[in-house]
Protein backbone atom coordinates (compact mmCIF):
# COMPACT_ATOMS: atom_id res chain seq x y z
CA UNK A 1 0.00 0.00 0.00
CA UNK A 2 2.77 2.48 1.05
CA UNK A 3 5.40 1.41 -1.66
CA UNK A 4 5.13 3.96 -3.55
CA UNK A 5 6.35 6.59 -1.88
CA UNK A 6 9.78 4.58 -2.19
CA UNK A 7 9.95 6.47 -4.97
CA UNK A 8 10.12 10.11 -4.12
CA UNK A 9 12.16 11.19 -1.40
CA UNK A 10 10.09 12.24 1.30
CA UNK A 11 12.68 12.69 3.80
CA UNK A 12 14.18 15.03 1.71
CA UNK A 13 11.61 17.41 1.75
CA UNK A 14 10.62 17.10 5.13
CA UNK A 15 14.82 17.73 5.69
CA UNK A 16 14.18 20.86 3.83
CA UNK A 17 10.96 21.96 5.76
CA UNK A 18 12.75 21.45 9.01
CA UNK A 19 15.83 23.78 7.19
CA UNK A 20 13.24 26.08 6.68
CA UNK A 21 11.61 26.24 9.70
CA UNK A 22 15.39 26.28 11.68
CA UNK A 23 16.81 29.53 9.88
CA UNK A 24 13.26 30.81 10.11
CA UNK A 25 13.07 30.42 13.99
CA UNK A 26 16.17 31.93 14.51
CA UNK A 27 15.94 34.64 12.28
CA UNK A 28 12.43 35.71 13.50
CA UNK A 29 13.62 35.27 16.94
CA UNK A 30 16.36 37.93 17.13
CA UNK A 31 14.18 40.42 14.79
CA UNK A 32 11.18 39.56 16.79
CA UNK A 33 13.28 40.78 19.92
CA UNK A 34 14.64 43.93 18.49
CA UNK A 35 11.20 44.75 17.64
CA UNK A 36 10.15 44.15 20.95
CA UNK A 37 13.26 46.37 22.34
CA UNK A 38 11.97 49.35 19.93
CA UNK A 39 8.17 49.35 21.09
CA UNK A 40 8.98 49.72 24.60
CA UNK A 41 11.76 51.77 24.19
CA UNK A 42 11.46 55.45 24.87
CA UNK A 43 12.23 57.01 21.28
CA UNK A 44 9.07 57.73 19.81
CA UNK A 45 10.31 57.26 16.39
CA UNK A 46 11.39 53.79 17.23
CA UNK A 47 7.88 53.12 18.56
CA UNK A 48 6.37 54.14 15.98
CA UNK A 49 8.28 52.10 13.72
CA UNK A 50 8.00 48.90 15.42
CA UNK A 51 4.02 49.07 15.74
CA UNK A 52 3.38 50.28 12.47
CA UNK A 53 5.88 47.08 11.01
CA UNK A 54 4.46 44.75 13.23
CA UNK A 55 0.56 45.72 12.30
CA UNK A 56 1.56 46.01 9.06
CA UNK A 57 3.24 42.63 8.35
CA UNK A 58 1.15 40.50 10.39
CA UNK A 59 -1.99 41.46 8.89
CA UNK A 60 -0.58 40.82 5.45
CA UNK A 61 -1.02 37.18 4.34
CA UNK A 62 2.18 35.38 4.13
CA UNK A 63 1.55 34.07 0.74
CA UNK A 64 1.84 37.60 -0.62
CA UNK A 65 4.91 38.46 1.49
CA UNK A 66 6.44 35.14 0.09
CA UNK A 67 5.45 35.72 -3.21
CA UNK A 68 6.48 39.55 -2.80
CA UNK A 69 9.93 38.12 -2.19
CA UNK A 70 10.04 36.31 -5.06
CA UNK A 71 8.94 38.90 -8.28
CA UNK A 72 9.38 41.97 -6.06
CA UNK A 73 12.84 41.73 -4.41
CA UNK A 74 14.11 39.44 -6.50
CA UNK A 75 12.77 39.40 -10.27
CA UNK A 76 11.90 43.31 -10.18
CA UNK A 77 14.64 45.01 -8.16
CA UNK A 78 17.64 42.15 -8.39
CA UNK A 79 17.96 41.30 -4.84
CA UNK A 80 19.68 37.81 -4.87
CA UNK A 81 21.21 37.54 -1.22
CA UNK A 82 23.88 35.86 -2.08
CA UNK A 83 22.25 32.97 -3.53
CA UNK A 84 23.19 31.17 -6.69
CA UNK A 85 20.68 28.96 -8.71
CA UNK A 86 17.27 28.87 -8.55
CA UNK A 87 17.00 26.73 -5.82
CA UNK A 88 19.16 28.19 -3.55
CA UNK A 89 17.69 31.63 -4.38
CA UNK A 90 14.49 30.60 -3.62
CA UNK A 91 14.94 28.87 -0.05
CA UNK A 92 16.97 32.16 1.11
CA UNK A 93 13.50 34.37 0.03
CA UNK A 94 11.60 32.58 1.74
CA UNK A 95 13.83 32.41 4.66
CA UNK A 96 13.67 36.07 4.28
CA UNK A 97 9.65 35.84 3.61
CA UNK A 98 9.07 33.83 7.23
CA UNK A 99 11.44 36.03 9.23
CA UNK A 100 9.72 39.53 8.39
CA UNK A 101 6.30 37.60 8.87
CA UNK A 102 7.08 35.54 11.58
CA UNK A 103 8.71 38.08 14.04
CA UNK A 104 6.35 39.93 14.30
CA UNK A 105 4.37 37.14 16.19
CA UNK A 106 7.36 36.65 18.26
CA UNK A 107 7.45 40.53 19.19
CA UNK A 108 4.34 40.77 20.41
CA UNK A 109 4.44 37.68 22.67
CA UNK A 110 7.95 39.05 24.00
CA UNK A 111 5.72 42.08 24.60
CA UNK A 112 3.68 40.40 26.98
CA UNK A 113 6.27 38.64 28.69
CA UNK A 114 7.88 42.09 29.15
CA UNK A 115 4.45 43.26 30.74
CA UNK A 116 4.44 40.00 33.17
CA UNK A 117 8.22 41.73 35.00
CA UNK A 118 6.80 44.14 37.19
CA UNK A 119 7.36 47.81 36.41
CA UNK A 120 9.00 48.01 39.80
CA UNK A 121 12.49 46.11 38.99
CA UNK A 122 12.49 48.46 35.99
CA UNK A 123 12.41 51.39 38.29
CA UNK A 124 14.59 49.49 40.69
CA UNK A 125 17.40 49.08 37.53
CA UNK A 126 17.55 52.97 36.38
CA UNK A 127 17.77 53.72 40.13
CA UNK A 128 20.83 52.03 40.19
CA UNK A 129 22.53 53.82 37.00
CA UNK A 130 21.57 51.36 34.53
CA UNK A 131 20.48 52.78 31.03
CA UNK A 132 17.73 51.29 28.55
CA UNK A 133 19.49 48.60 27.14
CA UNK A 134 20.98 47.45 30.83
CA UNK A 135 17.39 47.34 32.03
CA UNK A 136 16.38 45.50 29.65
CA UNK A 137 18.64 43.08 28.31
CA UNK A 138 19.69 42.23 32.22
CA UNK A 139 16.60 42.57 34.11
CA UNK A 140 13.54 42.44 31.83
CA UNK A 141 14.19 40.31 29.20
CA UNK A 142 15.56 37.59 30.95
CA UNK A 143 12.54 37.40 33.10
CA UNK A 144 10.42 37.88 29.84
CA UNK A 145 11.86 35.32 27.90
CA UNK A 146 11.08 33.07 30.40
CA UNK A 147 7.30 33.15 30.90
CA UNK A 148 6.89 33.26 27.51
CA UNK A 149 8.09 30.11 26.31
CA UNK A 150 4.82 28.77 26.04
CA UNK A 151 3.33 31.30 23.55
CA UNK A 152 6.43 31.07 21.43
CA UNK A 153 6.64 27.23 21.17
CA UNK A 154 2.90 27.92 19.46
CA UNK A 155 4.44 30.27 17.04
CA UNK A 156 7.22 28.17 16.48
CA UNK A 157 4.67 25.45 15.40
CA UNK A 158 2.59 27.73 13.38
CA UNK A 159 6.15 28.90 11.67
CA UNK A 160 6.43 25.23 10.78
CA UNK A 161 3.34 24.89 9.36
CA UNK A 162 3.24 28.16 7.30
CA UNK A 163 6.75 26.77 5.43
CA UNK A 164 4.37 24.92 3.02
CA UNK A 165 4.13 28.23 1.69
CA UNK A 166 7.39 28.31 0.29
CA UNK A 167 6.43 26.15 -2.16
CA UNK A 168 4.27 29.32 -3.97
CA UNK A 169 8.12 30.66 -4.96
CA UNK A 170 9.03 26.61 -6.04
CA UNK A 171 11.09 25.96 -2.64
CA UNK A 172 10.73 22.03 -2.67
CA UNK A 173 9.67 21.04 0.51
CA UNK A 174 7.01 19.26 1.68
CA UNK A 175 3.85 20.21 0.23
CA UNK A 176 5.86 20.67 -3.14
CA UNK A 177 6.17 17.34 -3.08
CA UNK A 178 2.91 16.57 -1.89
CA UNK A 179 1.14 18.65 -4.95
CA UNK A 180 3.79 16.49 -7.31
CA UNK A 181 2.27 13.24 -5.77
CA UNK A 182 -1.55 14.38 -6.13
CA UNK A 183 -0.60 15.07 -9.80
CA UNK A 184 1.07 11.31 -10.16
CA UNK A 185 -1.30 9.60 -7.95
CA UNK A 186 -3.94 10.37 -8.45
CA UNK A 187 -5.45 7.11 -7.34
CA UNK A 188 -4.26 7.45 -3.89
CA UNK A 189 -4.40 10.82 -2.81
CA UNK A 190 -6.27 10.17 0.56
CA UNK A 191 -2.97 8.48 1.39
CA UNK A 192 -0.75 10.59 0.16
CA UNK A 193 -2.36 13.60 2.42
CA UNK A 194 -2.41 10.96 5.29
CA UNK A 195 1.31 10.25 4.93
CA UNK A 196 1.95 14.45 5.18
CA UNK A 197 -0.29 15.40 7.59
CA UNK A 198 1.43 12.07 10.14
CA UNK A 199 5.02 13.83 8.66
CA UNK A 200 4.09 17.35 10.23
CA UNK A 201 2.78 16.03 13.30
CA UNK A 202 5.43 14.16 13.81
CA UNK A 203 7.64 17.33 13.32
CA UNK A 204 5.10 19.89 15.96
CA UNK A 205 3.67 17.72 18.45
CA UNK A 206 7.36 16.81 19.90
CA UNK A 207 8.59 20.67 19.98
CA UNK A 208 4.87 21.68 21.90
CA UNK A 209 5.68 18.63 24.53
CA UNK A 210 9.09 19.51 25.19
CA UNK A 211 8.67 23.26 25.08
CA UNK A 212 5.60 22.73 26.93
CA UNK A 213 7.97 21.40 29.62
CA UNK A 214 10.91 23.28 29.75
CA UNK A 215 8.13 26.62 29.74
CA UNK A 216 6.98 24.86 33.28
CA UNK A 217 10.44 24.56 34.86
CA UNK A 218 11.55 28.30 33.45
CA UNK A 219 8.44 30.23 34.54
CA UNK A 220 9.33 32.79 37.20
CA UNK A 221 7.24 31.73 40.73
CA UNK A 222 5.69 35.14 41.86
CA UNK B 1 -15.67 9.62 37.92
CA UNK B 2 -14.31 12.63 35.58
CA UNK B 3 -13.30 10.09 33.28
CA UNK B 4 -16.53 8.23 32.92
CA UNK B 5 -17.64 11.91 32.67
CA UNK B 6 -15.34 11.92 29.36
CA UNK B 7 -16.52 8.83 28.43
CA UNK B 8 -19.93 9.69 28.38
CA UNK B 9 -19.52 13.13 26.30
CA UNK B 10 -17.41 11.19 23.90
CA UNK B 11 -20.18 8.77 23.11
CA UNK B 12 -22.84 11.60 22.48
CA UNK B 13 -20.58 13.21 20.34
CA UNK B 14 -20.16 9.80 18.33
CA UNK B 15 -23.87 9.35 18.20
CA UNK B 16 -24.85 12.62 17.22
CA UNK B 17 -22.53 12.09 14.48
CA UNK B 18 -23.62 8.98 13.17
CA UNK B 19 -26.64 10.32 13.42
CA UNK B 20 -26.03 13.38 10.72
CA UNK B 21 -24.07 11.05 8.55
CA UNK B 22 -27.18 8.60 8.55
CA UNK B 23 -29.14 11.40 7.85
CA UNK B 24 -26.44 12.82 5.02
CA UNK B 25 -26.87 9.55 3.03
CA UNK B 26 -30.28 9.90 3.04
CA UNK B 27 -30.80 13.43 1.41
CA UNK B 28 -27.72 12.96 -0.69
CA UNK B 29 -27.83 12.84 -4.37
CA UNK B 30 -31.74 12.59 -4.98
CA UNK B 31 -31.12 9.37 -7.50
CA UNK B 32 -29.57 6.61 -8.31
CA UNK B 33 -26.21 6.27 -7.21
CA UNK B 34 -25.65 4.24 -10.69
CA UNK B 35 -27.50 6.09 -12.54
CA UNK B 36 -25.50 6.62 -16.25
CA UNK B 37 -25.08 9.68 -17.21
CA UNK B 38 -27.65 9.53 -20.36
CA UNK B 39 -30.27 8.31 -17.60
CA UNK B 40 -29.66 12.01 -15.69
CA UNK B 41 -29.35 13.86 -18.80
CA UNK B 42 -32.78 13.05 -19.40
CA UNK B 43 -33.69 15.51 -16.39
CA UNK B 44 -32.69 18.39 -18.69
CA UNK B 45 -30.35 19.49 -15.91
CA UNK B 46 -26.50 18.06 -15.95
CA UNK B 47 -23.37 19.58 -13.70
CA UNK B 48 -20.01 20.21 -15.71
CA UNK B 49 -16.96 20.14 -14.22
CA UNK B 50 -14.10 22.72 -15.66
CA UNK B 51 -11.24 25.06 -15.45
CA UNK B 52 -12.30 28.65 -14.73
CA UNK B 53 -8.89 29.82 -14.66
CA UNK B 54 -7.15 29.38 -18.49
CA UNK B 55 -7.73 31.32 -20.85
CA UNK B 56 -8.36 29.51 -24.16
CA UNK B 57 -9.64 26.68 -22.24
CA UNK B 58 -11.93 27.00 -19.35
CA UNK B 59 -12.22 30.96 -18.03
CA UNK B 60 -14.68 32.70 -15.80
CA UNK B 61 -15.55 35.93 -17.43
CA UNK B 62 -16.20 39.58 -15.57
CA UNK B 63 -20.12 38.72 -16.28
CA UNK B 64 -20.53 34.93 -14.19
CA UNK B 65 -20.61 33.30 -17.58
CA UNK B 66 -17.36 30.70 -18.82
CA UNK B 67 -15.55 30.38 -22.42
CA UNK B 68 -13.14 28.64 -23.69
CA UNK B 69 -12.38 25.51 -25.82
CA UNK B 70 -13.48 22.68 -22.86
CA UNK B 71 -16.79 24.99 -22.43
CA UNK B 72 -17.58 24.92 -26.14
CA UNK B 73 -16.80 20.58 -26.06
CA UNK B 74 -18.95 20.57 -22.68
CA UNK B 75 -21.45 22.45 -23.78
CA UNK B 76 -21.77 20.62 -27.61
CA UNK B 77 -22.06 17.14 -25.74
CA UNK B 78 -25.02 18.50 -23.48
CA UNK B 79 -26.82 19.12 -26.59
CA UNK B 80 -26.66 15.94 -27.57
CA UNK B 81 -27.79 14.72 -24.48
CA UNK B 82 -30.43 16.55 -24.99
CA UNK B 83 -29.50 19.55 -22.33
CA UNK B 84 -30.16 23.47 -23.07
CA UNK B 85 -27.43 25.44 -22.85
CA UNK B 86 -28.65 27.54 -19.84
CA UNK B 87 -29.54 24.01 -17.66
CA UNK B 88 -25.83 23.32 -17.47
CA UNK B 89 -24.63 24.36 -14.36
CA UNK B 90 -20.71 24.94 -14.70
CA UNK B 91 -18.31 24.01 -11.72
CA UNK B 92 -14.50 24.52 -10.78
CA UNK B 93 -13.15 21.74 -10.38
CA UNK B 94 -9.34 22.35 -9.74
CA UNK B 95 -6.82 19.13 -11.08
CA UNK B 96 -6.56 17.58 -7.41
CA UNK B 97 -10.18 17.11 -6.87
CA UNK B 98 -10.91 15.77 -10.04
CA UNK B 99 -10.84 12.45 -9.46
CA UNK B 100 -12.95 12.27 -6.15
CA UNK B 101 -15.73 15.12 -7.26
CA UNK B 102 -16.43 12.86 -10.09
CA UNK B 103 -16.53 9.40 -7.44
CA UNK B 104 -18.63 11.67 -5.37
CA UNK B 105 -21.15 13.02 -8.10
CA UNK B 106 -20.50 16.01 -7.18
CA UNK B 107 -20.42 16.88 -11.19
CA UNK B 108 -21.78 14.59 -14.11
CA UNK B 109 -18.78 14.89 -16.48
CA UNK B 110 -15.41 16.81 -16.18
CA UNK B 111 -13.85 18.94 -19.33
CA UNK B 112 -11.27 20.04 -17.73
CA UNK B 113 -7.81 19.65 -19.38
CA UNK B 114 -8.03 16.64 -18.33
CA UNK B 115 -5.26 14.50 -19.63
CA UNK B 116 -5.82 10.62 -19.80
CA UNK B 117 -3.19 8.38 -18.12
CA UNK B 118 -3.24 4.73 -16.29
CA UNK B 119 -3.30 6.22 -12.55
CA UNK B 120 -6.45 7.89 -13.48
CA UNK B 121 -7.96 5.46 -15.18
CA UNK B 122 -8.15 3.23 -12.15
CA UNK B 123 -10.67 5.73 -10.30
CA UNK B 124 -12.63 7.27 -13.52
CA UNK B 125 -13.50 6.47 -17.24
CA UNK B 126 -12.34 8.55 -20.01
CA UNK B 127 -14.51 9.50 -23.29
CA UNK B 128 -12.56 11.00 -26.06
CA UNK B 129 -9.27 11.87 -26.31
CA UNK B 130 -10.94 14.92 -28.07
CA UNK B 131 -7.92 16.90 -28.51
CA UNK B 132 -4.27 15.69 -28.27
CA UNK B 133 -2.31 18.72 -26.23
CA UNK B 134 1.74 18.60 -26.42
CA UNK B 135 3.43 20.02 -23.61
CA UNK B 136 5.86 23.51 -25.29
CA UNK B 137 7.41 26.29 -24.43
CA UNK B 138 6.21 29.68 -24.80
CA UNK B 139 9.22 32.77 -24.97
CA UNK B 140 9.14 36.58 -25.43
CA UNK B 141 7.53 37.44 -28.78
CA UNK B 142 11.38 39.23 -29.88
CA UNK B 143 13.64 36.10 -28.30
CA UNK B 144 14.54 33.47 -31.10
CA UNK B 145 17.78 31.41 -28.96
CA UNK B 146 14.90 28.81 -28.05
CA UNK B 147 14.28 26.63 -30.40
CA UNK B 148 13.81 23.29 -28.29
CA UNK B 149 13.99 21.54 -25.12
CA UNK B 150 17.99 21.77 -26.64
CA UNK B 151 18.26 24.97 -25.81
CA UNK B 152 16.82 24.74 -22.83
CA UNK B 153 19.72 23.96 -20.34
CA UNK B 154 21.59 26.99 -18.85
CA UNK B 155 18.42 29.41 -19.19
CA UNK B 156 15.39 30.18 -16.93
CA UNK B 157 12.48 27.84 -17.30
CA UNK B 158 9.00 28.78 -15.30
CA UNK B 159 6.51 25.87 -14.61
CA UNK B 160 3.79 25.03 -12.54
CA UNK B 161 4.55 23.34 -8.77
CA UNK B 162 3.56 19.69 -9.06
CA UNK B 163 2.51 19.73 -12.46
CA UNK B 164 3.71 16.74 -14.83
CA UNK B 165 4.86 19.51 -17.09
CA UNK B 166 7.48 20.52 -14.47
CA UNK B 167 8.28 17.07 -13.91
CA UNK B 168 9.25 16.06 -17.09
CA UNK B 169 11.77 19.34 -17.28
CA UNK B 170 13.38 17.74 -14.64
CA UNK B 171 13.86 14.23 -15.32
CA UNK B 172 13.87 13.94 -19.36
CA UNK B 173 14.13 17.29 -22.04
CA UNK B 174 16.45 19.73 -19.56
CA UNK B 175 18.35 18.52 -16.59
CA UNK B 176 20.50 21.15 -16.25
CA UNK B 177 17.77 24.23 -16.92
CA UNK B 178 16.91 26.13 -14.17
CA UNK B 179 13.39 25.58 -13.10
CA UNK B 180 11.66 28.10 -11.05
CA UNK B 181 8.48 27.41 -10.09
CA UNK B 182 5.13 28.90 -9.23
CA UNK B 183 1.64 27.96 -7.45
CA UNK B 184 -0.05 29.54 -11.14
CA UNK B 185 1.25 30.41 -14.63
CA UNK B 186 0.61 34.54 -14.25
CA UNK B 187 3.51 34.57 -11.28
CA UNK B 188 5.26 32.81 -14.42
CA UNK B 189 4.08 35.14 -17.45
CA UNK B 190 5.23 38.29 -14.84
CA UNK B 191 9.05 36.61 -14.61
CA UNK B 192 8.67 35.83 -18.64
CA UNK B 193 8.04 39.79 -19.34
CA UNK B 194 10.69 41.17 -16.69
CA UNK B 195 13.00 38.85 -18.26
CA UNK B 196 13.14 37.21 -15.02
CA UNK B 197 12.77 33.57 -16.42
CA UNK B 198 13.43 32.87 -20.28
CA UNK B 199 10.55 30.11 -21.05
CA UNK B 200 7.29 29.03 -19.68
CA UNK B 201 6.15 25.54 -20.17
CA UNK B 202 2.91 23.31 -20.12
CA UNK B 203 0.29 22.44 -22.43
CA UNK B 204 0.31 24.11 -25.56
CA UNK B 205 -3.72 24.68 -25.37
CA UNK B 206 -2.99 26.14 -22.11
CA UNK B 207 0.05 28.84 -23.05
CA UNK B 208 -2.21 29.47 -26.57
CA UNK B 209 -4.75 30.73 -24.15
CA UNK B 210 -2.15 33.18 -22.75
CA UNK B 211 -0.30 34.09 -25.97
CA UNK B 212 -3.89 35.33 -27.38
CA UNK B 213 -4.58 36.66 -24.15
CA UNK B 214 -1.46 39.60 -24.41
CA UNK B 215 -1.13 39.74 -27.54
CA UNK B 216 2.05 40.32 -29.75
CA UNK B 217 4.18 40.20 -25.74
CA UNK B 218 4.86 35.84 -26.20
CA UNK B 219 4.82 33.07 -28.28
CA UNK B 220 4.82 29.27 -28.80
CA UNK B 221 8.17 27.69 -29.64
CA UNK B 222 5.91 24.45 -31.18
CA UNK B 223 8.25 22.44 -29.52
CA UNK B 224 6.25 19.08 -29.13
CA UNK B 225 7.74 17.41 -26.18
CA UNK B 226 4.70 15.65 -25.09
CA UNK B 227 1.21 13.49 -25.85
CA UNK B 228 -1.18 15.01 -23.60
CA UNK B 229 -4.75 13.49 -24.89
CA UNK B 230 -7.45 15.32 -23.10
CA UNK B 231 -10.67 13.12 -22.24
CA UNK B 232 -14.12 13.60 -20.74
CA UNK B 233 -13.87 12.10 -16.79
CA UNK B 234 -16.91 10.09 -16.37
CA UNK B 235 -17.95 8.09 -13.00
CA UNK B 236 -16.11 4.27 -13.49
CA UNK B 237 -18.32 2.15 -14.83
CA UNK B 238 -20.93 4.25 -17.19
CA UNK B 239 -20.77 2.27 -20.38
CA UNK B 240 -23.68 3.29 -21.78
CA UNK B 241 -22.66 7.67 -20.81
CA UNK B 242 -19.29 6.85 -22.30
CA UNK B 243 -20.56 5.93 -25.63
CA UNK B 244 -23.33 8.76 -25.84
CA UNK B 245 -20.10 11.42 -25.56
CA UNK B 246 -17.57 9.50 -27.63
CA UNK B 247 -20.60 10.24 -30.03
CA UNK B 248 -21.04 13.63 -29.17
CA UNK B 249 -17.59 14.36 -29.77
CA UNK B 250 -16.96 12.22 -33.35
CA UNK B 251 -20.13 14.42 -34.45
CA UNK B 252 -18.49 17.54 -33.13
CA UNK B 253 -15.12 16.86 -35.02
CA UNK B 254 -17.13 15.74 -38.49
CA UNK B 255 -19.59 18.52 -38.77
CA UNK B 256 -16.84 21.24 -38.26
CA UNK B 257 -17.92 22.57 -34.73
CA UNK B 258 -14.67 21.03 -33.27
CA UNK B 259 -12.82 22.70 -35.68
CA UNK B 260 -14.13 25.87 -35.63
CA UNK B 261 -13.80 25.89 -31.97
CA UNK B 262 -10.04 25.11 -31.59
CA UNK B 263 -8.85 27.77 -34.39
CA UNK B 264 -11.27 30.17 -32.28
CA UNK B 265 -9.68 29.96 -28.93
CA UNK B 266 -5.96 28.72 -30.25
CA UNK B 267 -5.87 30.47 -33.15
CA UNK B 268 -4.86 33.99 -32.58
CA UNK B 269 -1.48 32.80 -31.10
CA UNK B 270 -0.48 30.94 -34.45
CA UNK B 271 -1.00 28.07 -32.76
CA UNK B 272 -1.31 25.31 -36.08
CA UNK B 273 -4.58 23.43 -35.14
CA UNK B 274 -4.13 19.65 -36.40
CA UNK B 275 -6.41 17.15 -36.70
CA UNK B 276 -8.94 15.68 -33.92
CA UNK B 277 -7.73 12.56 -32.62
CA UNK B 278 -9.09 9.19 -32.96
CA UNK B 279 -11.42 8.12 -30.03
CA UNK B 280 -10.04 5.48 -28.10
CA UNK B 281 -13.26 2.47 -28.11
Amino acid sequence: MFDFLSEYDVLGVFWVTVQLTFFAAIGSLIWGTILAGMRVSPVPVMRGFAAAYVNLMRNTPLTLIILACSLGLNQTLGVTLGGEGVDQLNFRLAVLGFIAYTATFVCESIRAGINTVPVGQAEAARALGLGFTQVLGIVVLPQAFRSVIGPLASVLIALTKNTTIASTIGVIEASYLMSEMIENESDRILLVFSVFALGFVILTLPVGLILGRVAKKSAVKR
Amino acid sequence: MRFSRVLRVGAVAAATSLALVACGGGNGGGGDENESLTQRAENGRLTVGIKIDQPGLGLQTPDGGYEGFDVDVAKYIAKELGVEEGDIEFVETPSAQRENMIEKGDVDFIVASYSITDERKQKVDFAGPYFLAHQDLLVRADDNSIKGAEELNGKNLCSVRGSTSAQNVKDDFAPDAELQTYAGYSECLNGLETGAVDALTTDDTILAGYAAQNPGKFKLVGAELSDENYGVGLKKGDNEGRTAVNDAIKKMQDDGAWKASAEKWFGPSGYEVGDPPSLEQ
